[in-house]
């Protein structure tokens, strides 16, 4: 310690005590002695530094707040005591089976349906078999929505199609028709597998027999890759296969006439001539084959309308032209569209699947023509454009029924009607939907027999936000929310603060129910409690506390997870059950449905302007083409309502946010566009303004992957020309950095998230020597891979392969660090996070996977070491963090092996950075790993040193363990995981995660366990009795002490 | 074409009968691409007791090459990939409650696909591609069963020890000190004003 009467020197004084209780923090076990000159010096230094910083673009500008110094390091201490007493040496993410639930949820989806079937039989309970864009195969509960069981293939292997046979299998196509499977259809157990020959790209399609006897002769016939294959649904044997890979030839209709022997397969020989090639269905055998040529020639897609005719539409797309292939001559009958409706235009066949009936779009109608027997079309009915149909459904009596869905205002209308008498309707019914959810995309429609003998029917409806709804009689019997299953992009937002005077939860408990609560929690906690005890408790739990409240809460526990689906539907979930609190299908004047990209917060009042609701960006675009123009959309986190949308009138490239806010708190961001120009949003003066102010030091990079480029841009001007604003600038290069084609591409890029808190920059080692982390928020991590190495796993040799990874500066261009693993390749899995980066790759000549971590350390400000530096001033901490300069950097990287292969890796964040990080590693088995960040530290070594194991460092091992109760999904799959999210809770020991794929999971993590606030499980009844009886023995033991001093006295 | 070489050449013999029949059935429709093959092989689970095993065996998926290809598993536990190249893959095992480990899978071109299967965790060689968890995986905790230690290893547990020690150790010790060093001292303390128990308390100093 040092004394000075200098009130220059004084100052430091506090500053000195503020780190010294940072240090007792960081460093673990060290409260009995206080912390050395040198260490201490090295982090107040640091806090100094932290003031005077002044970044170039303030990406790099200090993250730390400052803080009441001497209370802090006061309740830091006290943090650090309970550390002590409840940290284990290694701290793993462990769960009690009877904890499954409280602080976790997970939600199961399939994605959005395409195809639909029902199974329906009397015995047995009934179900609808779908397959989706998810690829994934389930068996939904049609009474609940329920999952019963379900698939997700491979993310190459797209369903193409799905049927039930034998009554019993549930057959899927996948893989444009080359992968046959069978599944069982009450436990979705596969039972055969087969491979299908497949020579080119073709369409795929899957015709499986309606009869259900158990009979060879009826096999499965699946097209697919130029090949017809029979197929036995028995075992999946390929009873015989069919060539028509012919040049030009396109196969368009395989048909099997009921009880028929004979197969007909229609196709069109470039696009001019009909074939027709009959197929006995038993060996194979081509029996006959028919051509004929049309000179008109065929366009789009073909409908057949029943067993011996097609329509197809000629070139032109003005003309229907019936084709009628099974008589002796193929026969073809024109008939123009014009002569059916009035003003017609392009006309276009929609896909459902009718009897003796067709349906074209035309003029944005959609009309439906019978075919006659002698292939005379007329038409019979027209409905407006938006209308779904479903396929046609046999009924009673020889009958065939199909069912529209159209809206009107905000009811949908269902209508099923036979479709040899369109005046006969069936069903009509009008149902109130919810308008977020867009219109309605397709209809699957089933029968059912009533008890009076007459038909009901029950619509499985597929709106445009991806949703699935069960419509009987009326009402909506269940829907799920599938546009969960694609979510793209998910950010956080609080939720309101609880007003004054509205008591959103109510007192209920009693004093003595409160005790009898938390007695019975105290038996389930010491194994005392009988079973419905323990049913008690959990409910207890489940309902406990208030977690679903919509109010912040005190801890941050309670919070809104904003997620934007491909479909363009936002959500706001509660990350207490789960549950929806609004959606909002995103509108744009321009475009109907504009697709969403990303997601930003625009607006998170803190300081002022508290009465603003906080909102959040969504930037979307009109189309799926990058250069297609751009939507923004601002929408009210605690409404869910749309504030505002705009079309921009440029495309989006990329989005970036920058670190300033106006006085509402509205945070600039800039768009790039594919012209190089960027645009600043919000568009008022006063953004402009600080934009202004700050225009200099703004920076910005894009990654051209195809071409191994990356480049850094500075701000230039504003632009020029009629159409642009001022709120458009142009940009010059500053950098470049190319990658040389022919040995490296670019496989992953990286950056460090933008809202990531540091605690300190000094890292004390066991030997007293203080490493300064190199933290800078514009460094990008790139990672390339030799060209031949850029396939699967097994394309390539170890030594054909070499991996490169780089530390690049965004502003400067300055690579910083340059690490190569030979005979390695990708994919490449990273995260980056305050100094470090760890990524994941596939090493070739061990043939296993790696994990390599870097840590980057700043050389230059080491030697602030001396005591008497600092104090006579002779140090370089005061200098400003800036990346014009070049600093010294060395770093220190180690590798291990990793057992799994990896999907995602995230890494959890707090809110200010003071617990220690777990790696969050989504494995291939959809399971969630957390592993401690001290088993990816460059500094364990094989025998670590007494001190350093006392620092929590362990021992070297060759690879990273999996330790089962460390997985945070315990016993659940987030199927098909994507990503996972991370944001910090008010209070600094946990973090929220949320990961979503097909499924979503949440759950509440603690990666130093909860040293700063009570568990759920601590017992309020056990310290309220221990206070008591300790009352009860001082009173005892006063009484006691008074009658012997008395007898004392009488002696 | 199960990776199969056995040492007693009977059972080599039947073996490779075996994987002739299976050539035979799947050989006809690769035979348009001569250097992809198929890979067979077998999930094996031990049996246990635990209630939901079929439905846990229903639900394990193999993938190759970290995603590239995913299969599940047949009733019997048979597993095949179709359509791989020659070249050394990756085989991964993903079921709940198992940990597998990743198997490298050399698929000769020479030896017309035969395949060749080493344990990468352990680095034993598989004869043949049948495999078997390294170990179960339990993700939750066990429970303690009830202990008079940990009622006593608990904060409140040592607030009532040390009190104990107090009551009970204390007279003890103060029974050990010569009375008169302890009269000394007493006095000392009334000296000095340090307040005793019985004043600390309320109505104690009043009453008497």
């Amino acid at each position: 310690m040092f004394f000075s009467f200098e009130e220059k020197k004084l100052r430091k004084v506090p500053r000195f005590a503020n780190a010294c209780g940072a240090i007792t923090t960081t460093k673990k076990g060290a409260i009995p002695a206080l912390p050395s000159d040198k260490k201490t010096l090295a982090c107040s230094s640091h806090d100094l530094l932290f003031f005077q910083t002044k970044a170039p673009f303030s990406l790099t500008r200090s993250v730390k707040k400052t803080k009441p110094a001497n209370a802090m390091a006061m309740a830091l201490r006290l943090y650090l005591l309970l550390l002590v007493f409840l940290s284990s040496a290694i701290v793993s993410f462990s769960l009690y089976e009877d904890q499954v639930g409280l602080m976790d949820w997970h939600q199961r989806y399939i994605g959005k349906v395409k195809h639909a079937v029902f199974h329906t039989q009397k015995t047995g309970r009934k179900r609808v078999i779908v397959s989706t864009e998810e690829n994934v195969v389930a068996s939904l509960d049609l009474r609940h929505g329920e999952i019963f069981w379900r698939h997700v293939l491979g993310t190459k292997d797209a369903i193409d199609g799905v049927d039930i046979a034998l009554g019993k299998y549930v057959i899927t196509l996948s893989s444009e028709g080359s992968m046959v499977r069978a599944w069982n259809l009450p436990d979705g157990q596969m039972v055969w597998e087969t491979s299908l020959h497949s020579a080119q790209h073709s369409k795929s399609l899957l015709s499986v027999p309606v009869n259900l006897k158990v009979d060879k002769d009826y096999p499965i016939l699946v097209f697919g890759g130029g090949y017809l294959h029979a197929v036995s649904p028995i075992d999946g044997e390929v009873l015989w296969k069919k060539d028509f890979t012919a040049e030009g030839f396109e196969v368009q209709r395989v048909l099997q006439p009921l009880e028929s022997s004979i197969i007909y397969v229609l196709g069109f020989l470039h696009s001019s001539e009909a074939i027709v090639y009959q197929i006995d269905s038993k060996s194979g055998e081509v029996v006959a084959e028919k051509s004929k040529a049309f000179p008109g020639g065929f366009s789009g897609e073909v409908a057949s309308v029943s067993n011996d005719k097609v329509v197809v539409l000629d070139s032109t797309r003005s003309i229907l032209v019936t084709i009628s292939f099974v008589d002796e001559e193929i026969s073809f009958q024109k008939t123009l569209i014009s002569d059916l409706v009035e003003d017609s235009g392009e006309a276009e066949i929609l896909s459902p699947l009718l009897s003796n009936m067709l349906a074209v779009k035309v003029n944005k109608r959609t009309i439906f023509v019978r075919v006659g027997d002698q292939g005379k079309l007329e038409m019979v009915d027209s409905l407006s454009d938006e209308t779904a149909m479903s396929d046609s459904l046999p009924v009673a009596d020889d009958q065939v029924a199909f069912a529209s869905v159209h809206h009107e205002g905000s009811k949908i209308h269902l209508t099923v009607k036979l479709v040899d008498d369109l005046d006969t309707v069936l069903l009509r019914e009008s149902i109130q939907m919810d308008q977020h959810r867009g219109r309605v995309d397709k209809v699957f429609i089933n029968n059912y027999i009533k008890t009076d003998r007459s038909n009901g029917f029950r619509a499985l409806i597929v709106m445009e936000d991806h949703s699935l709804l069960l419509l009987q009689q009326g009402a909506i019997v269940w829907s799920r929310e599938e546009g969960l299953a694609s979510v793209t992009d998910v950010t956080t937002a609080e939720l309101p603060v609880e007003k004054d005077g509205v008591s959103v939860a109510k007192v209920e408990h009693t004093l003595v129910d409160w005790l009898k609560g938390h007695i019975l929690k105290l038996k389930g906690s010491l194994l005392l409690a009988s079973p419905e005890d323990v049913v008690a408790i959990q409910e207890m739990r489940m309902k406990s506390s208030g977690r679903s409240k919509l109010t912040r809460d005190h801890n941050g526990f309670r919070k809104l997870f904003i997620a934007l689906t491909r479909a363009g539907k936002l959500y706001a979930l509660h990350t207490g059950d789960g549950r929806i609190v609004w959606s909002t299908l995103l509108k744009s004047p321009a475009c109907a449905r504009p697709s969403g990209i990303s997601l930003y917060q625009w607006q998170v009042p803190h300081h002022h302007a508290m009465d603003e609701n906080p909102s959040v960006l969504v930037v979307g675009r009109c189309g799926s083409d990058s250069s297609s123009p751009g939507v923004l959309s601002f929408v009210d986190v605690y409404t869910g309502k749309e504030i505002s949308s705009s079309d921009i009138g440029h495309s989006v490239v990329q989005v970036m946010p920058l670190p300033f806010t106006d006085s509402t708190e509205q945070r600039l961001h800039l768009i790039a566009d594919t012209d190089g120009h960027v645009h600043l949003y919000p568009k008022t003066s006063e953004a402009l303004s600080i934009f202004q102010r700050e225009f200099q030091n703004v920076y910005w990079y894009n990654v051209e992957g195809d071409d191994g480029i990356v480049r850094g841009h500075g701000m230039k001007s504003s632009c020029s020309g009629e159409t642009a604003d001022e709120y458009c600038f142009t940009t010059r290069e500053l950098w470049t950095v190319v990658f040389p084609s022919e040995s490296e591409k670019i496989i992953s890029t990286l950056t460090r998230k933008p809202n990531e808190v540091v605690h300190t920059q000094a890292k004390v080692s066991t030997d007293q020597d203080v490493l300064y982390k190199y933290v800078s928020r514009n460094l990008l991590f790139v990672a390339t891979v030799s060209p031949k190495g850029a396939g699967e796993i097994g394309s390539v040799t170890p030594e054909e392969s070499a991996l490169v990874v780089y530390l690049i500066d965004t502003v400067t261009g300055r690579i910083l660090h340059r690490l190569s693993h030979q005979g390695c390749q990708g994919p490449v899995h990273a995260v980056f996070s305050e100094n470090w980066v760890v990524y994941h790759y596939f090493n070739l000549r061990a043939h296993k996977y790696e994990v390599t971590v870097v840590e980057i350390y700043d050389q230059s400000r080491a030697e602030n070491k001396n005591v008497w530096k600092l104090v006579l001033g002779k140090h370089n901490l005061t200098a400003p963090i800036s990346s014009y300069s070049r600093p010294e950097m060395f770093t220190k990287s180690q590798s291990y092996f990793f057992p799994q292969s990896v999907k995602t890796i995230a890494v959890t964040s707090t809110a200010k950075g003071i617990t220690s990080k777990q790696l969050l590693i989504g494995t291939i088995g959809d399971q969630i790993l957390a592993l401690d960040k001290r088993f990816v530290d460059p500094r364990r070594t094989l025998n670590p040193s007494q001190a350093e194991k006392e620092e929590g460092i362990i021992p070297l091992t060759d690879s990273l363990p999996i330790i089962p109760q460390s997985y945070i999904t315990h016993s659940l799959k987030v199927e098909g995981l994507r990503g996972i999210v991370t944001a910090p809770a008010k209070l600094e020991s946990t973090t929220h995660v949320f990961a979503y794929g097909v499924d979503l999971f949440y759950t509440r993590l603690a990666p130093s366990k909860t040293y700063d606030s009570l568990t759920d499980d601590f017992s309020y009844a056990l310290l309220l009795i221990t206070i008591v009886a300790l009352v009860a023995a001082i009173y005892i033991t006063w009484a006691l002490s008074e009658k012997k001093e008395l007898s004392e006295k009488w002696r | 074409m199960a990776p199969i070489i056995r040492s007693s050449p009977a059972l080599a013999f039947l073996v490779l009968q075996i994987s002739l029949i299976f050539f035979a059935s799947t050989l006809p429709y690769s035979s348009g691409s001569e250097d992809s093959y198929t890979i067979t092989g077998r999930v094996k689970i031990p049996p246990s007791n635990v209630i939901g095993h079929l439905s846990k065996f229903s639900n394990v998926k193999v993938i190759l090459n970290g995603g590239q290809s995913v299969t599940f598993l047949r009733p019997d536990g048979y597993f095949s990939f179709h359509k791989v190249p020659a070249g050394t893959h990756l085989i991964e095992v993903s079921a709940m409650g198992y940990f597998f480990s990743p198997v490298r899978v050399d698929v000769s071109a020479r030896h017309h696909g035969k395949v060749h299967a080493t344990l990468t965790e352990t680095r034993r060689s598989l004869t043949e591609l049948v495999l078997e968890p390294l170990r179960e995986e339990h993700y939750y905790e066990i429970r303690e069963p009830f202990s008079i230690l940990s009622v006593v290893k608990s904060p409140m547990g040592l607030m009532v020890g040390f009190m104990v020690v107090v009551v009970f150790l204390m007279p003890k010790l103060m029974e050990n000190i010569d009375p008169e060093e302890m009269k000394q001292a007493q006095e000392e303390m009334r000296r000095q004003g340090v307040p005793s128990l019985s004043s600390l308390l309320p109505s104690a100093g009043a009453s008497r």
